[in-house]
């Protein structure tokens, strides 16, 4: 029997419309907003003003503070304002407007094909290419890869997991990564390895991608220390304690973070980006994007430059169906519908679902039946439906006892309830909260 | 019977221990309390609404009799005379106060703000603002989702079905601030009630850009500081293109709002003005505060 992490689980439906659609890049637009945040942290400050030329891969927001990730710009051309401008928070933030102007790249990217493998960097030389490039967690979370790969004092891993689950519905982008860059992805964790100092790594791939499998587990035979397992098909498998649980059987406490049970995890679309950083001097200024939906005329894998307007990619997909009722960035479990799409493409767009008319719609709240369907399900073995009353009722004291921090906001609660409550909504409100009431007593 | 006399001998003899013994313990442990914290709190409104910054009456008249002196201490909801009371219950002085009233500072209604996008999630105001902006394009007004309502215990602030904005019922706000702190949005503020209920407020909390702020609705303050330049007092400031009325300024001399090409400042219980007034004016009188 194949692997999977132990406590909860669901299994919606997979439709992968877009699977095997090789990744087409999108032609560049004629301008593009980056907003200076675009992971967990601080936002970076600008380091360009109006009227400045600037190539692809130019520096132009400088990270304050360890936790946040230097922007670049992903376009050649001017720097048109820095303005405030929507991102997919809802919300107006700070952002650099570029007037686009040829191609030019930066002089020290190598933009070939041509695999690099040989590499005589330290591990802190490579932390530091990493850091310089504004490398995020690609899977979504967009929390700065340098800091994660950085482990707190004291702590050591000792296990290097990659993240190539893609449990979330619908999204294709790190799957057909993993098809067309495979080679480039090894070379990726061997390097991370070099920075962890560690001799062990997993790739998990979940069983509904048999070719990205059987790929890898072929290429992996040149790569000592580097191992395919193989998933049981479950969502939330791609969460990093549900993976570390599927992959090694340990179980990260709860509060701490995965270092403390000696592992690290990366997705594949960050070690790739990484390889490329390191190899290839090239900081993150593109990412694959799966535009995807059940009425999209072309469901597809793009690779767009960060700050390309996402109705750019919706019209490469055959344009805004006219049944379109919600449009999400992200999966349909984790993702956040848009409160409108002329927003840019940042650094965790992972994919762009658009979601017909009558499955848009929420269905109305009803009563709570004490069923204990959210129980069973919720990955962290907690009890969703009295993390919600006790949100609903401010019981800010026993919630935090009932452990409301680690929910992970994988949505499995909401996902099951058999009477639509919006179980998460108010989860992730109390989390807030009760993260809040936490960080002021330590003050 | 000398069974009975028995029974009640003995059942006497201990009912004489037991209650020497509850005695000697009720005096033991004797809890003792100043009498005029009793005495405070009858005095006190007992709404145990909070709006003191003390977990209910009881709290608040611990605090009255402890204090040295009652300058910071006030209750919003008895206001003056009930402080004075308890001032004279404690041979201090109270503090002058004026009484406040909540305003909520958003006239974005449905006519004036059209909505952009349809939110079905939870039906609350700070899971909204935690997931966007709001369904306008504005993304500092009122959401409309009531909060504020379920935050008051004295049923003196509802959603109005029309406009989809809170109103305060001005007999009935007492000023405690549960509403204040339960909007996501800092919209809602504690103001002078002014002579005869009159106040002047600028009822918008848009920090955009004013060409940004009036394409997304048609009352919100643009940022042009021309009710700055009118004011004889000195008492209107202008941050992040918005105006603000310091009410502890304000004369309500009712020159600011002709001015504003938006409507954006609102006049509330005056009487009409007696030179005609534009027509647009006398529409906003009904949508109180």
């Amino acid at each position: 029997m194949l692997k999977s992490f132990r406590i909860g689980g669901i299994h919606p439906k997979e439709n992968k419309l877009s699977a095997g659609m090789a990744i087409q890049p999108i032609a560049v637009p004629e301008q593009v907003v980056i907003p200076l945040l675009q992971h967990i942290g601080a936002p970076c400050q600008p380091v360009v003003k109006k009227g400045d030329k600037v190539k692809v891969g130019s520096l132009i927001g400088k990270s304050v503070g360890f936790v946040s990730a230097q922007i670049h710009s992903s376009v050649s051309g001017t720097v048109l304002k820095i303005d405030k401008a929507m991102d997919a928070s809802g919300y107006k933030r700070d952002a650099v407007f570029i007037k686009v102007e040829e191609d030019v790249w930066e002089e020290q990217i190598d933009r070939s094909d041509e695999l690099v493998t040989a590499c005589s960097l330290t591990p802190k030389e490579i932390l530091d290419k990493i850091a310089a490039a504004g490398i995020v967690g690609m899977g979504g979370a967009t929390f700065p890869t340098h800091v994660k790969l950085t482990p707190p004092p004291g702590m050591k891993a000792e296990l290097l997991i990659i993240n190539g689950v893609e449990c979330e519905p619908y999204l294709t982008s790190d799957h057909q990564l993993m098809m067309e860059k495979s080679d480039e992805i090894l070379v990726g964790i061997t390097l991370v390895m070099r920075v962890l100092n560690v001799q062990r790594a997993i790739i998990g791939i979940e069983n509904n991608k048999k070719d990205a499998v059987a790929l890898f587990t072929r290429k992996v035979a040149a790569y000592p220390g580097i191992e395919v397992q193989p998933l049981k098909v479950q969502y939330p498998q791609g969460g990093e304690k549900q993976l570390i649980d599927a992959l090694t059987g340990r179980q990260v406490p709860s509060g701490a973070l995965p270092i403390s049970v000696g592992a690290v995890v990366q997705n594949v679309g960050t070690v790739f980006a990484i390889y490329e950083a390191v190899q290839k001097n090239k900081p993150l200024v593109e990412r694959v994007v799966t535009v995807t939906g059940k009425e999209v005329q072309r469901p597809c894998n793009l690779r767009a430059r960060i700050g390309t307007p996402l109705t750019k990619l919706i019209d490469a997909a055959g344009g805004l169906p006219e049944s379109t009722g919600k449009v999400i960035s992200g999966g349909p479990m984790m993702g956040k519908a848009l409160a409108s799409i002329d927003i840019p493409v940042t650094k965790g767009t992972s994919g762009i679902l658009i979601v017909p008319a009558p499955e848009a719609k929420r269905r109305e709240m009803k009563d709570c039946i004490r069923c204990g369907k959210c129980v069973q399900v919720c990955p962290m073995g907690l009890n969703p439906t009295l993390l919600m009353t006790l949100t609903e009722y401010e019981v800010w004291d026993r919630a935090e006892k009932n452990a409301i921090t680690d929910c992970i906001e994988c949505g499995s609660c909401s996902y099951t309830c058999p009477a639509y409550r919006p179980l998460l909504d108010y989860i992730r409100l109390g989390k807030s909260k009760v993260n809040g009431i936490i960080r002021a007593r330590k003050n | 019977m000398s069974v009975i006399l028995t029974a009640v001998a003995t059942l006497g003899a201990i009912g004489a221990g037991s209650a020497g013994i509850l005695y000697l313990v009720s005096q033991k442990f004797k809890v003792v309390e100043d009498p005029r914290i009793q005495e405070v709190q009858d005095a006190l409104p007992a709404a145990n609404c909070g709006g003191c910054g003390f977990p209910g009456c009881a709290a608040f008249a611990a605090a009255c009799v402890s204090a040295d002196s009652l300058e910071e201490l006030s209750c919003p909801v008895g206001g003056q005379e009930t402080m004075d009371r308890v001032a004279a219950i404690l041979g201090q002085t109270a503090s002058k106060t004026t009484k406040k009233i909540a305003v909520v500072r958003c006239s974005g209604s449905c006519e004036e703000r059209p909505r952009q996008n349809l939110y079905d999630g939870a039906s609350k105001c700070s899971i909204a603002a935690a997931l966007y902006g709001g369904d306008t394009g504005c993304s500092f007004g009122c959401l409309g989702l009531g909060d504020c309502v379920d935050s008051c215990t004295f049923d003196a602030i509802h959603i109005n079905p029309v406009t989809m904005l809170p109103e305060v019922v001005e007999d009935t706000c007492t000023a405690c601030g549960a509403c204040v702190k339960a909007c996501p949005k800092d919209i809602i503020e504690l103001r002078k009630q002014g002579p005869k209920s009159r106040r002047i407020y600028v009822s918008c909390v848009n920090k955009d850009k004013g060409g940004v702020a009036r394409k997304a609705c048609n009352v919100a303050c643009i940022g042009c500081s021309k009710c700055q330049q009118v004011c004889p007092f000195d008492a209107i400031t202008m941050e992040n293109n918005l105006a603000y009325i310091i009410d502890d300024k304000c004369r309500l001399c009712r020159k600011c709002a002709p001015v504003c090409p938006t409507n954006s400042i609102l006049e509330l219980n005056f009487p009409p003005r007696k030179e005609t007034p534009p027509a647009a004016k006398e529409k906003e009188v009904p949508i109180t505060a």
